[in-house]
């Protein structure tokens, strides 16, 4: 789950990490007081999620309340990459004297959270990383034991940064790695970390992401202290028709799992596939062979005929079908019979012949021959587990060329 | 032979009442693998195909006589780590977890407090391990019928980061007649407890074991592990690789992820083709087709016979 900047800061702020005085508004008017209380230049930022705000044209700078104002009328009505701002971020133009970079991320590899310093802020990390080496300080921190500042001082050290933005950099980087572990986070960044002219350090941008999974025992601080909403989950795109359809389907009936996504397909070839692997290595599948996937999506875990039924149905429906091929990898908690009666009920309803429709059926595994027995009386093309899911892909692909041509 | 498992092996089930654990259950028992309790806090006293049901894995251990080698870990995402760390307490030495979206977070914490242990973790998010017409710890494959129909004993190691496509995949090495010595579903998450990288010196040391089948998919930097492993370490074991999942490098997928809850892009290095580019020169090839596998691992086999 990603957040704006405004709920970054907080997130920053509650860690005990210096800020500046900010506003988060939207509204002109409200953008103009935070800017007479604030006194002084300020920049307007766009709070929206997507990268690339500067070049949009979505961060200006204003030294009155009334330039503040105008800034961030047009910056409220300004779309960024497909997206409208959520309100602005009223700044205090700060005076840097030295720009650094602190973050923390997973390492999957050592699976420990890794902090990361340089004193090189305000560019990208792994260009710094790539350029000079010598300027990234790296280290891991444990699970189960507490979050040591020695451990960060470390990784400042080894910059080469010493005396006073030492000991004012170490504590920051250590909040933020115990912020990072404390409240689930995937990203938990501060650049440009900034030293002001008089010597302290303030987190100027931050960028925390949380991971999906933990949401629902962060309540404290999504819903309380940044107040979100159960239902503003930051999607990176608005979910399709098909999409909410089948999520309903999966929620209205406990047995088994579908899902199905559409974003980014636009094909005539359906797809009723499982589970997670076999899917994947289907989609690819259909693909390499000339085939154009409608969509993605996963049957697993034992669905009722209702469920298989219904996601076989709302990719029937989508616009342009002309067929649907219904495959899985080998099966063993999934019954093929369940399956076979579902996707035949959903052609049936659709006043469409199931033999016509379905170009593909190949689903061995549980309750195969039952599954089979019935494919047959309705004429549907099936096959088990000697005929591989690249070769099934490429009948389903032949079947609706040569229906298409 | 194989790894981590063999005939002797004992096990619990804990959760082991959940609907999903007394199907699991059963199927373990009639591949011929040694459950000898489980736990659900609560239900002390119960059995579940006749294995006793503890609140406790000391109760288990201490109705055993004995130390108990592994645990099967089917509980809901909350209690898992818990559920974890007790049996890594209690002395348990190899741990399936099969529940998935469970934070990295309390995975990390698991995996930290099994190296200090000295236990092994297999999982989250996968359906355990097999030794074909031996035992199996995990819902793998299946039924015991349907798990014979798919593995039968041969040369060949399999991982992947998908339940299913562990069977698929064996399955095909199987009607191929080559057959799998040790097949771990290793989990598709991003935080692992076992890693290609971290099973290979198990396989190594394996003499059945005489080459390695991995599946794949975008997300993380265990690929590269393997690649960095494979070429520090001058192995016996010819390696094939396949990789799913390559129509997520496509511009309008950004940021998404598919499947598995391990298949999010978090850099470059996480791509499908990048992973495909440094597996290949790390000497591993990666079949373009799921059908090649089984000639891929002949071709290999004859060339180092």
């Amino acid at each position: 789950m990603r957040f704006f900047e405004h709920e970054a800061r907080q997130i920053v702020e509650a860690a005990g990490i210096p800020v500046t005085k900010y506003g988060f508004c939207t509204s002109a008017e409200q953008a103009r007081r935070a800017a007479e209380e604030i006194g002084g230049p300020v920049v307007i930022k766009s709070q929206v999620l997507s990268g690339g705000r500067m070049k949009a044209g979505g961060v200006k700078f204003a030294d009155t309340p009334e330039e503040a104002a105008a800034h961030a009328a047009d910056i409220l009505e300004l779309e960024i990459n497909g997206h409208m701002p959520r309100g602005v971020l009223v700044d205090p133009k700060a005076e840097v004297k030295q720009e650094y970079y602190a973050s923390v991320v997973w390492d999957g590899t050592a699976k420990r959270p890794l902090m990361l310093f340089s004193d090189m802020g305000g560019i990208d990390i792994e260009e710094v990383a790539e350029s000079h080496p010598d300027h990234v300080g790296r280290g891991h921190v444990s699970n189960l034991r507490p979050i040591f500042d020695f451990e960060a001082k470390q990784v400042v050290a080894a910059t080469g940064v010493t005396g006073s933005q030492l000991n004012r950099a170490t504590p920051i980087l250590a909040k933020l790695a115990r912020l990072f572990r404390d409240n689930d986070m995937t990203l938990a960044e501060i650049n440009p970390l900034a030293e002001l002219a008089d010597g302290s350090f303030v987190a100027l941008d931050a960028h925390m992401e949380m991971e999906n999974e933990a949401v629902g025992r962060q309540k404290g601080l999504l819903r309380r202290r940044l107040e979100i909403a159960e239902d503003d989950t930051r999607e990176t795109y608005e979910p399709s028709d098909f999409e909410r359809h089948v999520a309903a389907i999966d929620a209205a009936d406990h047995r088994g799992v579908i899902q199905g996504k559409d974003h980014g397909f636009e094909g005539n070839l359906g797809l009723v596939i499982g589970a997670g692997g076999g899917s994947l290595t289907l989609t690819d599948a259909v693909r390499s062979q000339g085939g154009k996937p409608a969509n993605y999506s996963e049957i697993g875990g034992n669905p009722s005929v209702a469920k298989a039924c219904g996601l076989a149905k709302e990719v029937l429906e989508k616009d342009g079908v002309e067929k649907i091929a219904v495959m899985m990898s080998i099966v063993s908690n999934t019954r093929v019979d369940i399956v076979a009666r579902g996707v035949i009920k959903a052609c049936l309803e659709l006043g469409k012949d199931p033999g016509e429709t379905i170009a593909i059926f190949r689903i061995p595994g549980a309750w195969e021959d039952e599954g089979f027995k019935i494919l047959e009386r309705y004429g549907v093309e099936s096959c088990d587990r000697s005929v591989s899911l690249w070769e099934a892909a490429g009948r389903a692909v032949a079947k609706i060329q040569g229906a298409t041509a | 032979m194989s790894i981590l498992l063999d005939k002797e092996t004992t096990f619990i089930v804990q959760g082991i009442t959940g609907r999903e654990a007394v199907n699991l259950t059963r199927e373990c028992l009639d591949y011929g693998s040694k459950v000898v309790g489980g736990v659900t806090p609560g239900r002390k006293g119960r059995e579940v195909h006749g294995v006793p049901v503890f609140d406790t894995v000391a109760q288990a251990v201490e109705n055993h006589g004995g130390q108990i080698d592994g645990s099967v870990v089917t509980v809901p995402p909350a209690f898992t780590k818990d559920a974890v760390l007790e049996a890594i307490e209690n002395g348990i030495k190899l741990i399936v977890i099969v529940t998935e979206r469970i934070p990295r977070r309390d995975v990390a914490q698991m995996v930290e407090l099994a190296d200090l242990r000295g236990a092994r973790i297999i999982g989250p998010n996968c359906l355990g391990l097999i030794v074909p017409e031996v035992c199996k710890m995990g819902g793998i494959g299946g039924p015991a019928k349907d798990a014979a129909k798919a593995y039968a004993p041969g040369p060949v190691g399999v991982m992947s980061r998908s339940g299913g496509m562990t069977t698929e995949i064996s399955s095909s090495l199987t009607q191929a007649g080559l057959g799998v010595s040790t097949a771990v579903s290793i989990g598709g998450d991003a935080i692992i407890g076992s890693t290609y990288a971290e099973l290979m010196p198990y396989f190594e040391a394996d003499e059945q074991t005489e080459a390695i089948v991995i599946y794949t998919e975008p997300g993380g930097r265990m690929e590269a592990q393997l690649s960095a492993w494979v070429k520090e370490n001058d192995s016996r074991l010819p390696i094939i690789a396949f990789m799913a999942g390559k129509f997520m490098d496509d511009e309008e997928m950004k940021g998404m992820s598919f499947g598995h809850a391990g298949t999010i892009v978090e850099g470059v290095e996480d791509t499908a083709t990048e992973k495909i580019a440094r597996l290949e020169a790390a000497g591993i090839p990666v079949v373009e087709r799921i059908d090649e596998i089984p000639n891929a691992v002949k071709q290999k086999l004859e060339a180092s016979a």
